[in-house]
């Protein structure tokens, strides 16, 4: 079994977005790249899978579209542990776009499962992994915490509201993550980015796709207005604010 | 040419956000100049099917199949694409929920038709196509243009108020083409507690964090919840330390949540919390630490220790 894990690089968790070209683009000066939160457990989960030689996984590759710039996160995906891996060399235009570079490459390489992260923390769109999964016509079960195989099919753990269900599919299919899918992410030791340097990456040109949205002008959250402040012997005062001014209660 | 909604359902009933969805489908019905179908999948009673009517539905296409009793978003995505092209919506809206999630971008390849996921607020601009949407977490807000010919727009939950209409729906009942066959994925096994207050459908939302210093100091949050009629969450090194269900964990890769009143209760505010939370219209914090960055998101603070300041709160909220 080969299992392929998407990844996307974003901007580092804290860092403050400031905007560029008219707001039409995101200032990438000092911008510390990192692999999204949701595609680094991923990967942690396929490769804990392949660890445990009853699964029978032969490899994990991680695919990210993207310019050569972002070869140093696929070089961080495969320190971490991934065998080798593929970059289309493209801007990620739309989610639909940059879904159709992967369906693309899972047809001419042939995986069996893909792993997406649910989400990225940049575009925040939800979106790419259900595309892959009706792009190469193939199942996909969204929302996974928790996946393992069994007798030859995928059994996932897959969170619904209030509860959680037990979802089985056989490969090839999409499995769509979220949080609860591993415990931390696992970081790269000293010998795995010794090895990373002579890991395979294969580049990909992009296939002709007319990316379906644009983003025409990004603005700031409206800021909020000052904290009022409650002294802490007289929570009372709070409640009255919360009645009467908020009315929230 | 109506703007369809898909309106999912709960063991057979509708709730706020079925309302929101339909009130959000009116509004852009009302750009357009066309009318609101909703399509329901599944078993739901007339009476219920109705009430959509009230937030605008003029029109409600009832599924019925056997083989659609369990979420596969392939089946789902083929069936809504089916009723799309049949009624000729060009606009679907799907609430932006773990279901949502799994059938609008399936829908978006097989219509060929651009997603603007996570909606809050009404389309900025009809033609070209623009909607407002959240990105970087939070962090900013972008306009998308869609210049697609049919649109998908995915509703964040508990983001738009209910718009009360006084439209009376027909309702049709549509057999759809699904063969048992083409259902791939099989549910086997179902956990789901029932009767509680679900953390994505409160309007009040009390969350603790690591200033309640261990997991035997909750029962005033707890109970402070109850009174109001909210419900409880954390922050993420609380789930992680298991002082709290990982259900509770709101922050970027937990629960996103928008209530009415978010209280952060010995939560120091660090942006992948706010991440989770900075939809809420009311934030209140209670930390011992003044400088604390969750004073600056929140509207209402308390400088003081977490453990004496609720039971302060629940007496005041008692009396």
């Amino acid at each position: 079994m080969k299992i392929l894990v998407c990844i996307s690089n974003v901007p580092d968790t804290t860092t403050k977005i400031k905007f560029a070209a008219g707001n039409t683009s995101i200032d990438t000066a000092g911008i510390q790249w990192v692999i999204n939160p949701w595609d680094e457990l991923s990967l942690t989960r396929a490769l804990e899978l392949k660890d445990d030689t009853s699964n029978g996984i032969k490899s994990v590759t991680v695919i990210h579209v993207g310019p050569a710039a972002s070869e140093t996160t696929i070089r961080k995906a495969l320190a971490i542990g991934a065998d080798d891996a593929v970059r289309v060399n493209a801007e990620p235009l739309d989610a639909y776009y940059t879904a159709a570079q992967i369906a693309e490459v899972v047809k001419k390489e042939q995986f069996d499962v893909v792993f997406c992260g649910i989400e990225s923390s940049d575009f925040n769109g939800s979106t790419v992994g259900g595309m892959v999964a009706e792009f190469l016509g193939v199942p996909s079960v969204s929302a996974v915490s928790g996946i393992k195989f069994e007798n030859g099919q995928a059994v996932l753990t897959r969170e619904i509201d209030g509860g959680k269900e037990t979802v089985t599919v056989s490969a090839p299919c999409v499995a769509i993550v979220q949080k609860g899918i591993a415990k931390e992410p696992r970081i790269a030791a000293m010998r795995g980015i010794m090895m990373a340097r002579s890991k395979p990456v294969k580049v990909f040109e992009p296939v002709a796709v007319e990316p379906l949205t644009q983003v025409v002008e990004f603005e700031k959250p409206a800021p909020r207005a000052a904290c009022k402040y409650i002294d802490a012997e007289n929570p009372r005062q709070l409640i009255e604010l919360l009645q009467n001014e908020a009315k929230v209660i | 040419m109506s703007v369809l909604v898909y309106t999912e359902n709960w063991d057979g009933k509708f709730k706020k956000l079925s309302y929101e969805l339909v009130s959000y489908a009116a509004g852009v019905a009302k750009m357009n100049g066309t009318s609101v179908t909703a399509v329901s999948v599944g078993r739901v009673e007339e009476a219920e099917l109705k009430q959509l009517g009230n937030y605008g539905a003029s029109k409600i296409i009832s599924v019925t199949n056997e083989n659609l009793s369990q979420l596969d978003s392939q089946a789902y995505a083929g069936v809504i694409a089916e009723v799309a092209a049949k009624e000729g919506s060009k606009v679907i809206i799907i609430a932006n929920n773990n279901t949502g999630k799994a059938i609008a971008p399936r829908l978006s390849v097989r219509l060929k038709a651009g997603v603007g996921s996570g909606v809050s607020k009404l389309p900025v601009n009809h033609n070209p196509f623009t909607v407002y949407k959240r990105t970087y977490s939070g962090n900013a807000f972008a306009q998308l243009v869609i210049k697609s010919d049919i649109k998908i727009l995915t509703l964040a939950q508990n983001s738009f108020d209910l718009v009360p209409s006084s439209n009376t729906a027909t309702i049709e009942n549509y057999t759809a083409n699904v063969d048992g066959s083409t259902v791939k994925t099989s549910v086997t096994n179902v956990e789901k507690q029932t009767g509680k207050m679900l953390l994505t459908d409160a309007d009040i939302v009390i969350s603790g964090g690591r200033g309640m210093k261990s997991p035997d100091n909750w029962s005033p949050l707890v109970e402070l919840a109850d009174l109001l009629g909210g419900a409880t969450a954390c922050s993420r090194p609380v789930s992680d330390e298991g002082w709290r269900p990982h259900g509770e964990h709101t922050g970027q890769t937990g629960k996103i949540i928008a209530p009415n009143l978010y209280v952060a209760v010995g939560i120091s505010g660090a942006t992948q919390h706010l991440a989770g939370i900075s939809s809420s219209k009311y934030i209140v914090a209670i930390n011992s630490d003044k400088d604390a960055p969750i004073f600056e998101s929140a509207q209402y603070g308390i400088v003081g220790d977490a453990l004496k300041v609720l039971p302060k709160l629940v007496e005041a909220v008692k009396e």
